[in-house]
């Protein structure tokens, strides 16, 4: 592999690029909490989390958590002046009803349509546990996705249908891999740019689903 | 005279009857009312049905009441934690019925109940797994589930303030599921850290109107992870 691959960190940074000064956004659990770390500091970027509160700070210094106040994580945070809480019915209204400008999430697999399935394997003796994956994944205005481009032992993560349990259908805009930015589009999956010195028939070999050059 | 205050835990719990479909509040430790919960588990109601979020955590409340095996049924939207080890022994083992809904469906079809609408159309979970048999509908181009409220015959919340009609105010993200839990249930029982005077917490600030609230019982603060104060 002569390539380098986009680190979680050049991952994050990316996604952070693409968000606008003044948007509320929600940063799923794992690798999409990284993105809060890489916003740049000349824009006004609102936090949200499910469990109700917008405008969350950074974690609080180790002796200063508060319990009552957490993310969806459960890990404690602060609260940045004009920041809010509300209820979880309210919180979930925000989501569903398109209030949200941007949410980033995890995903084990996005198809070409922009299918998500990011909460179950499905695997026999897995105990389900679903959360708010499935009202982010179809309610914000724009649902980044953000994944390793494939899996550990070297399959595609973005594919033709998605094998796992769906998410949410057709809600992905755009998925952040280590190794590309991709659009999800009418006229297919569009790569945005990807890593240097990788050729774009090294990617589409690397992909479960025909790309289009952008 | 309106008195909503009940001067224990145990007197709050008493008459909750075997069978009984009980929420309980909260999301992480944060607004999760415990000493309700403990109380319950020594009342000894058995064969309940939980609303909660999660499927309890470590060995204390939901955890301690799944271990003791008073619950049939549990329906939440994320079952599945590092230390929820009691109900992943229970379902794996097929002794716990678990209804999983995603957790703005969990939010709207309990508010749904405490607003008297018979069901909703949502586009959560359209085409997946949690909505397979639901009527769907297509709606201005887009596509939705019926979802229908939950009820419950108790509700569990834990609240900051409150005074002798009920009204409550809630503290930073322990607020989550309790205001629409107190309107979906016969009866909603909130413990405080607090009792005030009528006419002391800010109109304008309670969050729960009193009408939602039957039961009011002041908690000692905890220095713990769930109660957000240090000692």
């Amino acid at each position: 592999m002569a390539e380098a691959k986009w680190s979680r960190a050049e991952m994050a940074a990316r996604v952070a690029r693409d968000i606008p000064d003044g948007a509320v956004v929600n940063l799923g659990i794992g690798l999409p909490t990284m993105v809060a770390n890489h916003l740049p500091q000349d824009r006004e970027v609102v936090l949200h989390s499910e469990n109700g509160v917008i405008g969350m700070g950074p974690a609080p210094r180790e002796g200063e958590e508060d319990f009552d106040l957490i993310n969806a994580g459960k890990q404690p945070v602060t609260l940045l002046p004009g920041g809010v809480f509300f209820h979880h019915a309210d919180s979930f209204a925000m989501m569903r009803g398109g209030h949200l400008d941007v949410c980033v999430l995890g995903a084990f697999q996005v198809s070409a349509s922009g299918d998500l399935a990011n909460w179950h394997t499905g695997a026999p003796d897995a105990i389900p546990a679903v959360g708010g994956a499935m009202d982010l994944a179809i309610g914000a205005k724009k649902t980044y996705v953000m994944m390793e481009h494939t899996t550990k032992s070297g399959e595609p993560k973005i594919v033709e249908r998605c094998s796992y349990p769906l998410t949410g259908i057709g809600c992905v805009t755009r998925i952040y891999t280590d190794l590309a930015v991709i659009d999800v589009t009418p006229r297919g999956l569009v790569v945005v740019e990807s890593v240097d010195g990788l050729p774009f028939d090294t990617l589409q070999a690397r992909t479960g689903a025909p790309l289009v050059r952008a | 005279m309106i008195q909503k205050e009940v001067a224990s835990l145990q007197a709050a719990v008493a008459d909750i009857a075997d069978g009984a479909t009980v929420m309980i509040g909260g999301f992480g430790t944060a607004g999760l009312p415990n000493e309700l919960v403990g109380a319950l588990l020594e009342q000894g109601a058995k064969d309940l049905t939980i609303i909660n979020n999660n499927a309890g955590n470590g060995e204390t409340g939901l955890a301690a009441l799944l271990a003791a095996r008073r619950v049939r049924k549990i329906v939440c939207s994320f079952p599945r934690q590092v230390d929820s080890h009691h109900f992943d022994r229970l379902y794996r083992a097929g002794e716990i019925e678990l209804e999983l809904v995603p957790q703005g469906n969990l939010a709207e079809r309990i508010r749904a109940a405490g607003a008297g609408i018979g069901g909703f159309f949502t586009p959560t979970g359209y085409g997946t797994e949690l909505a397979k048999g639901k009527e769907t509908r297509e709606i201005d181009g887009r596509m939705y589930v019926f979802e229908t409220p939950l009820h419950a015959d108790v509700a569990f919340i834990k609240a900051e303030r409150g005074d002798r009609w009920g009204n409550l105010t809630y503290r930073m993200t322990a607020r989550n599921f309790g205001p629409v839990m107190a309107m979906a249930a016969k009866t909603t029982i909130a413990t405080v850290h607090e009792i005030v005077p009528l006419g002391t917490l800010d109109p304008e600030c309670v969050v729960t109107p009193g009408i939602f609230v039957h039961r009011i019982v002041r908690i000692d603060r905890v220095a713990t992870s769930a109660g957000g104060f240090r000692q």
